[in-house]
């Protein structure tokens, strides 16, 4: 459409920055893309001196570790993100803080020592129910394997989610926490609802509260080991 | 009003939280946006709630309801929230959960409020104000109202003729309203504290302050024919006539300081600085130029600041330097430079959306694009021939039209957008077929001059409809179905030339709709009921095509009897009283006539900002006058403090 104009001049980053941050209260409701956009809006009003891709329309470079869906609260999302001007990950994470609306809050800023993905093999969920799930949920424990069909635009596709949960706890009666592998593709939450529903089919479908406690490394004992 | 709500005003959050999960986009409804203002109920003695009668994706970046929000939380007696249409899958839901209609900030039921505010930028908008209403639980008509619920005002442009909505709002506010919001929050404030707080006590003193039109303390007699007797007060108190609010110095007025991010994606994901209101070039079927006259100017140093105080609050990544007309601005050049210069290799990019037919406009358009984003370039003409343009009194010959877009392509620019209208006052066949001549013309010298093939041009054209305090609002609309076969026979004269017209883009919007704005535009009190039955039968958001029901609109017109031809195809006479004649845009209805007189001559007017005034009514009306000119100071750069 319109004439090409010169690039930006490329400057290489020289520091990587990994984020966690959470998604509380009203901010649930904040879809992938909308956290997306007010995150960079934030670095814009913060005057973060972002490294920025070559080429022809440069964008800063950020990196998201699988997003928590749309209706989802979250105390553990995770990004990456890199400058072209050292800076303090302490004061950046202040800074940050007052430029996002209250709920999209960052937890942690911390200086990249090794790449996200490795260190996020797993997360652990709470989910809410309005009333009383015991015996759904000892159902879902003691079966081995619950299969769910997800379609997508390549097609359908089968994934046990059952065989990816581990640790499945019970803190209340309306409670499930349970430990989610992520896989290729990881089960959502709303996955493990219609899994928990397939093996008790008597479980009414009502909008379920999940909410992402923490990402990390499985460790013995069921835990999980948090990157920072 | 909210005096008598007992005890707390509760958020109805819980409840809503419960039907997020279920609804499309539920971000839209959750509010918590940076820089929105949520203060405690029991702090203020005056309580708005402001609306946008669409959707929260079109209503959240409107510049009128941003301000307004604004202006009224800056006070400290008074609180403002907003709220937004909601999609019909919410609507379902909040009936079923009975969820009434709430604001986005603190969640209050809107029927708490002493205010809901309600801003129509078209008359599309009337069918949601119902839903909103409705789910409030406020009563749709206003006579059916009581102390408990809040006053319901209209604004907007299409509030300078608020006769359809007549029954359905206590008040409508005209012209500007920013210092309109204010005296009402005084006169509300004052008879709480007096104990005058009624709802018939707080109506007489609006309507005997003049600040805004109560439609109940006017009657309307009709003659024989169906025709408008005459409009008249019903009591002594009561003016004859209202007038519109024009704020004059805006620079006193540098608002919205804190423009609202939205978390939601929007029509429009940037800051907007309104460089000027106003217009007076006088085109003749232009609503918007009429009705904000004069134009008034914001320095070019107050709108820097603006520009950088929204960029610095907000984070967006561009900036939109708006008005009607923005390239008329008398200082645009030392503007865009200075703002070109400061934000030069900033990622920061400015739009100025402006369609003038002119080299200068590419000028213009160049300098805001060497910060490397390009916006596209757009030119109105308006009209396809010489003789209808003189008409609408949009001066432009093909030459310049010509001349401009080959230049534009010559710069660089491979492609361009043209807006024309169908439909207007005498227009035949022939003025639109005009249209493809000129546009493959345009193609045509384009590739002459740049030399390439790939060049293109898209011609977008819309039906035209005729509005009040307009010199065409005594004009006959043309019918749907003739608007639509013009463009048809349009589109064919593109399409015969195989080659040319491969590089001529056509877009158009069928006559359907027009009919409908056409009779809401300028219906009269009679026009509401079939507003109402529209919506009772299911009617929403008609702005939407994929919503609008043209049918629906003609068979409610027809079951209520309402003559829908009689509204919009009929040309009115002169001494015909119009609906809106006792609203007071501060047009001479002599001298409107006179331009519609001229019109049909094909005898064009000059713009008063750069030729002798023509009298045309505002300024002497209004004690106003236009305030043009550069101003001194530079645009200084922004100097980066990093840590
Ligand atoms: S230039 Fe013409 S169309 Fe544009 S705002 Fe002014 S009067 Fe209206």
């Amino acid at each position: 459409m319109a004439r090409r104009t010169p690039d930006r001049e490329y400057i290489p980053p020289v520091q990587t920055l990994q984020v966690r941050y959470a998604k509380r209260g009203r901010m649930r409701f904040a879809s992938h893309r909308d956290f997306q956009r007010a995150w960079e809006r934030a670095l814009r009003r913060v005057g973060v001196p972002m490294a920025y891709s070559a080429g022809f329309s440069p964008h800063p470079k950020v990196s998201y570790a699988g997003a928590a869906p749309t209706g989802a609260a979250s105390e553990a999302e995770f990004l990456e993100f890199s400058v072209v001007q050292q800076i303090d990950p302490r004061a950046v994470r202040q800074a940050l803080n007052a430029a996002l609306p209250e709920g999209l809050d960052i937890v942690a800023v911390v200086e990249a020592t090794a790449p996200l993905v490795d260190q996020l093999r797993a997360s652990r969920w709470r989910m809410e129910w309005p009333f009383d799930v015991t015996e759904a949920i000892a159902a879902f424990a003691a079966a081995d394997s619950v299969e769910v069909e997800r379609i997508t635009k390549a097609g359908r596709r089968i994934l046990d989610v059952r065989a990816l949960c581990s640790a499945i706890q019970m803190p209340e009666p309306r409670v499930m926490e349970l430990t989610v592998a992520h896989a290729e593709p990881t089960p959502r939450p709303a996955e493990v609802v219609v899994a928990v529903r397939t093996v008790f089919p008597d479980l009414p479908d009502v909008p379920v509260l999940a909410t992402r406690l923490g990402q990390g490394v499985p460790v013995d004992g069921g835990g999980l080991a948090a990157p920072f | 009003m909210g005096v008598s709500y007992p005890g707390v005003v509760q958020s109805v959050y819980p409840a809503l939280e419960r039907i997020l999960p279920l609804v499309r986009k539920p971000i839209q409804y959750v509010g918590g946006e940076l820089n929105a203002s949520v203060k405690p109920w029991e702090s203020v003695p005056v309580r708005w709630a402001l609306m946008y009668p669409d959707a929260y994706e079109v209503g959240l970046p409107n510049q009128g309801l941003q301000i307004l929000y604004e202006v009224l939380n800056e006070r400290d007696d008074v609180l403002a929230e907003r709220t937004y249409s909601v999609w019909p899958d919410m609507e379902a839901l909040m009936r079923e959960h009975g969820v009434p209609q709430f604001t986005v900030d603190a969640h209050r039921p809107v029927s708490a409020f002493d205010v809901l505010g309600v801003s129509f930028a078209t008359e599309l908008g009337y069918t949601n104000l119902l839903t909103a209403l409705d789910l409030a639980g406020i009563p749709l008509h206003a006579d059916e109202r009581t102390d408990e619920h809040p006053l319901v005002i209209a604004g907007g442009h299409a509030a300078f003729n608020p006769e359809p909505i007549a029954d359905f709002i206590d008040a409508a506010v005209i012209g500007d309203g920013e210092q309109a919001v204010l005296r009402l929050s005084d006169i509300i404030r004052d008879a709480k504290a007096a104990g005058t707080a009624s709802r018939g006590e707080l109506l007489d003193a609006i309507a005997a302050s003049g600040v805004a039109y109560v439609p109940a303390k006017y009657e309307v007699s009709y003659l024989p024919d169906g025709r408008i007797r005459r409009v008249a007060p019903v009591d002594a108190s009561t003016p004859w006539r209202v007038a519109k609010h024009t704020v004059s110095d805006l620079d006193e007025w540098p608002y919205p300081k804190q423009p609202i991010v939205p978390l939601a994606e929007t029509v429009h994901e940037r800051a907007s600085v309104e460089i000027f209101r106003g217009c007076t070039r006088g085109c003749r079927f232009c609503q918007a130029g009429m009705i904000t006259r004069p134009v008034r100017e914001r320095s070019k140093t107050t709108i820097a600041d603006m520009v950088q105080t929204s960029l610095s609050a907000t984070g967006f990544e561009e900036v939109g330097l708006l008005s009607l007309s923005s390239a008329d601005h008398s200082d645009i050049a030392a503007l865009t430079k200075g703002l070109a210069d400061r934000y030069e290799g900033s990622n920061t990019g400015l739009s100025l959306p402006s369609t003038r037919v002119d080299a200068f406009n590419i000028d213009l358009a160049n300098e805001l694009a060497r910060n490397g984003r390009r916006s596209g370039l757009t030119f109105a003409p308006e009209g396809g021939s010489e003789r209808i343009r003189k008409v609408i009194n949009k001066m432009v010959t093909e030459e310049d039209l010509i001349r401009t877009v080959a230049a534009a392509y010559a710069a660089g620019w491979r492609q361009v957008k043209l807006y024309f209208m169908c439909g207007l006052p005498t227009e035949t066949d022939e003025d639109v077929l005009q249209i493809a001549r000129m546009a493959k013309e345009v193609i045509r010298t384009g590739r002459e001059v740049s030399g390439r093939k790939d060049i293109r041009c898209t011609v977008s054209i819309g039906g035209f409809v005729p509005k009040p305090h307009t010199p065409f609002q005594w004009a006959a609309q043309l019918g749907w179905q003739q608007t639509d076969a013009r463009l048809a026979l349009l589109r064919e004269e593109i399409r015969s030339d195989r080659e040319l017209g491969r590089a001529i883009g056509f877009r158009y919007h069928d006559g359907r709709p027009g009919i409908v704005e056409g009779l809401l535009a300028r219906g009269d009190r009679r026009v509401g009921p079939v507003i109402e039955a529209v919506w009772r039968d299911g009617g929403r958001f008609d702005g939407w095509s994929e919503y609008f029901d043209f049918d629906r609109w003609m068979s409610c017109a027809e079951a209520v009897g309402v003559d829908v031809d009689w509204y919009t195809t009929r040309e009115r006479e002169e001494n015909e009283v119009l609906p809106w004649d006792h609203l007071d845009s501060g047009l001479d209805k002599e001298w409107l006539w006179q331009d519609w007189q001229d019109a049909l001559d094909e005898v064009e007017v000059e713009d008063c900002r750069w030729s002798p005034c023509f009298d045309c009514g505002v300024c002497d009306q209004m004690g106003t006058e236009i305030q043009v000119g550069p101003t001194d100071g530079v645009i200084l750069p922004i100097v980066q403090v990093t840590s």
